[in-house]
């Protein structure tokens, strides 16, 4: 088969901006896909990644504009295609898989009837026949009780299941192409895992061909055959997926694997310097030549062309073979916290629970109607934070990990139990904090664009914090605010910038550089750099890192990524339904014997090794509220005992001392490999 | 569901009776009470003390304010004390025919109108249509009611004498005899409603039209008519109810002004001359009647947002 299904050829899209210029987003990008082929598009936020995924299908977002080149699907032009022959296309022959299935399906229309939509529209199906076949098709793509399933609204369905919803309905016409835009990302580890799964087999059954566009590495090891990296509207380097991970030509992709945090090496990454251009704006030579270690005149006069270097491989740089053979930086091991156990407590949480359950007439009501109150949201935690340590909570959503941090900030009363910090009573609700207290408790949330006020410049934010907390004068303030935003590795120009106007990475920095303008004991890290692009992330995590190491401040960090907590924590405590499952130092959580829900985590992970695949070996649905007794983990656990997981609570196995598990299985269970996990071979490698 | 209708009702009338309490205290503490309104302010301490006494105002309020309850749960307020003999209820029933026939006439006519040129605003957004349509809208909703109405009366009664200028006929005349005096009062609140209405469609179209279901609607190759009509449309119009039942509420209780300007005789201009002649009882009751009126309206809206929106109805229920 010579002619590809799908050829875009030098495609430059642009879009029209608020002062009347044009910026092009998308440069001469050329890609071939074969039929049954799965190419892979990876790139971080704002390289043009979503706009070329939507061009696939001939679509252009409103403002957009193609400025040059062809995108042939079968032989038909499609960015010239007249509407009615488009919309046959679209949602017939090319489907798309929108990013985020919750916002992308109508929310006043049951998700069984926007399936059959498509039926009724591209097959003809008569509406009886259509809503037949579509429960049919949610029941292909693993939904639970399709019947009823279908006749739910979208906000009904947990993420998990609208996603598979969206796959659903791109199925529903046979496609011979599928566009994935982000199809993953905002879903759980395991989810994640089962809806790769799932569109693993349904490419394998349909033969349809696929591009996968994601800014997630792992994902793209995954799923993909061939892969091409984006940076800055423009292809920089292509190629199979597995020679691609093995070596990189490109400075850029190079780097990017290098600051990607990976799983089976416990060591924070080489961050990328600077940032990526913003849309549309880049220079005249190559757009990497301001990040680029081996950047030269020549780089920033001409901008490199695409060049074939053998095979099907693709490089646009100019200095790829310097690169190339360039050595690899060997990483240290972050130095842990020997001490750890030894140093002072900072947080002490003793069987703390938290309960969202609504007080007053309601909850009265509820209860002489003769129903209880539902158990709470989190229970008996038991956590001690040492001074200069880092505290992981690592868990899925809706583990309670945020409602813990929430707590210790006092932004919600306990139901019961105790809150310390440093020996005094910290269960108080942040208005009847000492000023003091509230000075020592400081918190950096994960989106900046919430959390920092968009009408303040970056000093006034800064001041906020100085003055209440040491009654600075102005001038003092500044001094300080300028102090720290070079610790932050901002210059003093930042100063009286708006924080619409600083890319997410710098407006981190700003979130992060204001909780120490307090100068705190603790920090409240709420997923910091999950919203973070990869390159930036290494480099806000090596921040964060380096100013514990200088002022010995204590961090409970949050995350759902395995990955990032491994880099940067001392102790893990995992989470479940608001219930501890494991908790012990790094090594100890991340290597056998695992708790159940831990070891399904850490094996839906995704490894960045071409071909390897995560897995998720139990079910992904988690009930909607923890169960009143029993193990919370009950309903997904592979290895559950009946009927003891279901009636008894289980009891904490302890490791050693600072490592335990509460689990009903005995230590040895536990510590057998419940199957030949990709990831307990990954770290066998590397141990 | 049917716990959630029950408590919005309950919620309604308990609204509603204290309304009825602020109404009753309001001309209670006014000053001057219903003896001075018949008597004059010139009256005798006397006669002002027998005319309460016959009238049973000298009994604590508390016991008037149940009486007058009471009453008005049965639909009697009493007798009018502007015009002798009649009753506050008769006066109020001939007028509320003459007004909710100008408001139905109004909002029949007036929200199609404005769901069609809203929709027409925000599918040519920016365009010349669009353009036209947003300007006339801004035009009519920033005049008040009397220029446009004065205006209305100076073309087409008085330059064109098309239309009858202002409503001369009395209250109770048949409607053959009423419908001409009805069309220029009936355009100037489709004018001003129609404003409203249609910049309130347009805009959450518009912001319908970008979100990402729509995007995802297109993309699956639906026709434009279809997309606009089943997944833009039913998510645009829900914020929008509320707008129009708030409309409609005061098409019904606030066009006193409009009535005024054409002296159509209906509860607006019925409320004017009550409040002119001190007419106590009568004001009370076109008080307790537009206050009921918005209420009810204002439940409907509720209502109906529920009954349309799965997503809010889910979120109520948990609670």
């Amino acid at each position: 088969m010579n002619v590809p299904l799908l050829h875009v050829a030098d495609l430059t899209i642009g879009y029209r901006t608020r002062d009347g210029m044009v910026r092009p987003v998308v440069r001469d990008v050329s890609l071939t896909i074969a039929r049954g082929e799965r190419l892979g598009i990876v790139g971080e936020s704002g390289c043009g990644k979503s706009t070329l995924a939507l061009a696939l299908l001939g679509y252009l977002r409103p403002g957009g504009l193609v400025l040059g080149g062809v995108v042939r699907f079968d032989g038909l032009d499609l960015l010239r295609l007249a509407p009615p022959a488009l919309q046959r296309l679209r949602g017939g022959r090319i489907a798309l898989v929108p990013q985020n299935a919750g916002q992308s399906l109508t929310p006043s229309m049951p998700v069984g009837a926007q399936v059959a939509e498509v039926l009724a529209v591209h097959r003809g199906l008569g509406p009886a026949s259509a809503r037949a076949r579509a429960v049919e098709l949610l029941a292909g793509v693993r939904l639970p009780a399709p019947q009823l399933l279908a006749r739910r609204y979208p906000h009904e369905l947990s993420g998990g299941q609208q996603q598979r919803v969206a796959i659903a309905m791109a199925l529903a016409s046979e496609p011979e192409l599928l566009v994935l835009d982000e199809p993953t990302t905002g879903l759980d580890v395991t989810t994640q895992a089962h809806v790769l799964d799932l569109l693993d087999d349904i490419g394998e059954r349909t033969g349809a061909a696929m591009v996968y566009v994601s800014h997630d590495l792992g994902v793209i090891a995954r799923a993909s055959d061939r892969l091409a990296v984006m940076y800055a509207g423009e292809i920089v380097e292509g190629g199979s997926t597995r020679d691609l991970f093995a070596e990189q030509r490109h400075p850029y992709t190079r780097g990017l694997l290098t600051s990607a945090l990976r799983l089976d090496r416990p060591v924070l990454p080489q961050a990328m310097p600077g940032q990526p251009p913003a849309p549309g704006f880049h220079g005249s030579g190559c757009a990497f030549a301001p990040r680029c270690a081996f950047a030269d005149p020549i780089c920033v006069a001409a901008p490199p062309a695409l060049e074939v270097i053998g095979g099907d491989r693709l490089v646009r740089c100019h200095h790829w073979r310097r690169a190339a053979t360039a050595e690899t930086i060997e990483l240290d091991p972050r130095p842990r916290h020997t001490r750890v156990n030894g140093a002072a407590p900072l947080i002490e949480l003793h069987d703390v629970s938290v309960t969202y359950a609504r007080r007053g007439t309601v909850a009265f009501l509820r209860r002489a109607l003769g129903n209880p109150d539902p158990p709470p949201t989190v229970q008996a935690i038991t956590l001690t934070l040492r001074r200069g340590a880092t505290l992981a909570l690592v868990g899925e959503s809706g583990s309670g990990k945020s409602t813990i941090a929430r707590a210790i900030a006092g932004l919600q009363p306990l139901h019961s139990g105790g809150l310390r910090l440093g020996g005094a009573n910290l269960a108080l609700p942040v208005q009847r904090r000492p000023v003091d207290m509230r000075r020592r408790v400081q918190l950096v949330f994960q989106n900046p664009d919430a959390s920092l006020n968009p009408r303040h410049t970056v000093g006034e934010i800064l001041e906020r914090p100085q003055r209440l907390f040491f009654g600075l004068t102005r001038a003092e303030c500044r001094t300080r605010s300028i102090a720290l935003l070079e610790q932050m590795r901002l210059g003093a120009h930042y100063l009286d910038r708006f924080p619409g106007q600083l890319s997410g990475g710098e407006k981190q920095r700003v979130a992060i550089a204001r909780a120490f303008a307090a100068e705190p004991e603790i920090i409240l890290c709420d997923e910091v750099v999950s919203a973070l692009d990869v390159s930036v992330q290494a480099a806000v995590l090596n921040l964060l890192a380096e100013l514990q190491a200088e002022r010995g401040v204590s961090y409970l960090f949050i995350s759902h990524d395995l990955a990032v907590v491994r880099a940067i924590a001392d102790q893990v405590a995992v989470l479940y339904q608001g219930r501890l499952c494991e908790i012990g130092s790094v090594a100890q959580v991340y290597t056998p014997p695992f708790h159940p829900y831990t070891a399904s985590l850490l094996a839906a992970a995704p490894i960045l090794t071409p071909g390897r695949r995560a897995r998720a070996f139990d079910r992904d649905e988690t009930p909607g509220g923890p169960p009143a007794r029993g193990c919370p983990f009950y309903h997904r656990c592979p290895r559950r005992i009946e009927p003891a997981c279901a009636v008894e609570d289980p009891p904490w196995r302890m490791v050693d001392e600072h490592h335990a598990i509460r689990c009903h299985l005995s230590l040895d269970q536990l510590a057998e490999p419940v199957a030949a996990t990709p990831l307990s071979i990954a770290l066998g490698e590397t141990r | 569901m049917l716990n959630l209708i029950t408590q919005r009702v309950v919620l309604s009338l308990v609204t509603l009776l204290i309304v009825s309490v602020i109404i009753f205290v309001s001309t209670e503490v006014l000053p001057g009470d219903v003896a001075t309104a018949i008597l004059g302010r010139e009256a005798s301490p006397a006669r002002l003390a027998a005319l309460r006494e016959q009238l049973g105002l000298d009994r604590p309020a508390f016991d008037r304010y149940l009486e007058w309850l009471g009453g008005a749960l049965r639909g009697e307020f009493g007798m009018s004390l502007a015009r002798r003999n009649t009753a506050v209820g008769q006066l109020i029933a001939e007028r509320l025919r003459n007004t909710v026939l100008l408001s139905a006439v109004a909002a029949a006519t007036g929200l199609p109108l404005s769901l069609a040129l809203g929709v027409i605003a925000g599918l040519l957004r920016d365009r010349v249509p669009d353009v036209l349509i947003s300007t006339i809208a801004l035009i009519g909703m920033s005049l008040p009611e009397f220029v446009i109405g004065s205006v209305l009366i100076l073309t087409f009664g008085v330059l064109w004498a098309l239309l009858p200028a202002v409503t001369v006929v009395p209250p109770d005349a048949p409607l053959d005899v009423l419908l001409p005096n009805l069309v220029l009062p009936a355009v100037t609140l489709i004018i001003v409603m129609v404003a409203y209405i249609l910049r309130m469609v347009r805009s959450s179209l518009i912001e319908a039209l970008a979100s990402d279901y729509v995007q995802m609607a297109t993309l699956k190759g639906l026709s434009r008519p279809r997309v606009v009509l089943l997944h833009a449309l039913p998510n645009a119009l829900l914020p929008t109810i509320n707008a129009v039942a708030l409309t409609v509420a005061w098409l019904i209780g606030g066009v006193v002004v409009v009535e005024t300007v054409f002296n159509f005789p209906g509860i607006g201009r019925l409320m004017v001359t009550a409040v002119e002649d001190r007419d106590l009882p009568l004001v009370q009751a076109l008080g307790l009647l537009g206050a009921a009126l918005y209420i009810a309206i204002n439940l409907g809206a509720d209502l109906l947002t529920l009954w349309l929106s799965p997503r809010l109805r889910a979120r109520l229920l948990q609670m």
